[in-house]
């Protein structure tokens, strides 16, 4: 991809009823797309990449802070790490997999959520405004991690034929139809899943930063003549999707981290 | 500038579809995070967390060991103080059975000092009785007889008949006021 195509500048003149030929900006899948701020061996490296190292950063700075030198009687740093820290074990993990089974799976959930949740909130955040798991391969690694775990925990757990049982879901009191469900079953759990798994976080992002990118455009385009109280409609919903997308940010993390979990406790369960 | 974003437009990749150096820059990020937390911070805050438990719950524990010790202080004061209870009921029955068993032996001493006051009273009134009808006795026959010899005008006092003139006549006496009681 060329450094041309992905010029990204934003044409400040562009106005409505400017009369100098530019029609509104809509944003895009352009809009996803970055000039590398340097390369390494004809690979960009991008703004994406530097706010998902930020984002390593934050994490793993913050709950250096809070958890660094951690005390019986927690200060206020640590008290809200430990908060963050009981929400996802607590209330994510040990709801589903259960206190005994989840232990393990405890840090990596934690690192989850919080990996995810600082990834989204840079998109409302000044400056950096580009949710970082809006570029599908961020979701995908995380969901291939999660992928990669439970199935070869299945395995582990139920054997070579109960482990595929288990992703089957074969059940024999189905009668003539339990091929089909199996096959469904093989289908959904095995290639869907993971599919939809890093999708369901990517589109929830790429549709939030889509929306924030147009209204905010908008604002500007339409901040002419007669038009500028449409101007401040399209900026009143600017702030408003910017609240709604702090929510979603939190919520597709959250239900990230849930169906990470589900599907482990899938895999060690009896039967699905 | 249009020009620009529509080539930008037409030249972007699939979104579905995953750069490659994404992929490595991701999956760098989360090992990072992942390690920090995993290895070293959630260890951290566990055993910080389980100081805490185990402090509160020494705590209460302490708390615990204290009520089971002021429970059977109590169980022990009341125990003593039912004992005190028993004791002085048992005490003041005693005094009561003792102090009944007095008054009946008094009231058998003063029944048998009366018994024998009354006895002794009884034989003095009848050695009394006695010795004056005794003593009568002689009086009356002489007197009779002083009186029966000044009467007849002889001396009768010598003769044995005449005694027993008077024997029969005192008994004939005490006949009569024998029936007449």
């Amino acid at each position: 991809m060329s450094a041309e195509q992905t010029t990204l500048a934003f044409d400040w003149s562009c106005r409505i009823m400017a009369d100098n030929g530019c029609g509104f900006p809509a944003p895009g899948l352009h809009s996803f797309l970055f000039q590398p701020i340097f390369t390494v061996g004809g690979y960009g490296f991008n703004k994406v990449m530097l706010l998902a190292l930020i984002t390593t950063l934050v994490v793993v700075g913050f709950f250096y802070a809070a958890f660094g030198k951690a005390k019986v009687v927690p200060g206020k740093l640590q008290m809200i790490g430990e908060a963050g820290y009981d929400f996802v074990r607590r209330g994510i993990v040990y709801e589903t997999i259960g206190k005994r089974e989840g232990e393990k799976y405890v840090p990596l959930m934690v690192s989850i959520f919080f990996f995810v949740w600082i990834m989204n909130i840079w998109s409302v955040i000044p400056l950096a405004q580009f949710p970082v798991a809006s570029i599908i391969a961020y979701p995908m690694v995380l969901a291939l991690v999660v992928y990669v775990i439970w199935v070869s925990l299945t395995f582990k757990r139920h054997g070579f034929v109960g482990g595929w049982k288990n992703i089957t879901g074969y059940d024999p009191s189905l009668g003539p139809i339990k091929w089909l469900v199996s096959f469904i079953e093989f289908f959904s759990n095995l290639f869907v899943r993971p599919f939809t798994h890093a999708v369901r976080l990517f589109a929830n992002m790429f549709a939030g930063h889509l929306m924030l990118v147009m209204f905010t455009v908008a604002s500007w385009y339409l901040l002419n003549s007669w038009l500028i109280p449409a101007a401040g409609v399209s900026f009143v919903m600017t702030m408003g999707m910017i609240g709604f997308e702090l929510f979603v940010q939190a919520v597709q993390a959250y239900v990230f981290v849930l169906l990470a979990c589900s599907y482990i406790q899938g895999a060690l369960a009896e039967h699905h | 500038m249009i020009a620009n974003l529509q080539l930008a437009a037409e030249g972007a990749q699939n979104p579905l579809l995953p750069p490659g150096p994404e992929l490595l820059v991701g999956t760098i990020a989360f090992a990072i995070v992942f390690f920090f937390l995993a290895k070293k911070l959630l260890p951290n805050i566990n055993k910080v967390l389980e100081e805490r438990r185990e402090a509160i719950e020494g705590g209460m524990e302490k708390a615990e060991a204290a009520q089971v010790e002021a429970q059977s202080v109590l169980e022990q004061y009341r125990a003593q103080l039912a004992e005190a209870r028993h004791e002085a009921a048992r005490l003041r029955q005693e005094a009561t059975e003792q102090g009944a068993a007095i008054i009946a032996e008094m009231r058998a001493e003063g029944q048998r000092q009366r018994e024998e006051i009354v006895a002794a009273g009884h034989a003095q009134i009848e050695a009394d009785r006695k010795a004056a009808a005794s003593a009568l006795r002689q009086d009356v026959g002489k007197l009779a007889t002083d009186l029966a010899g000044k009467l007849v005008g002889e001396s009768l006092e010598d003769h044995a008949r005449q005694s027993r003139v008077i024997d029969r006549f005192l008994d004939e006496l005490e006949e009569k006021a024998e029936a007449a009681r």
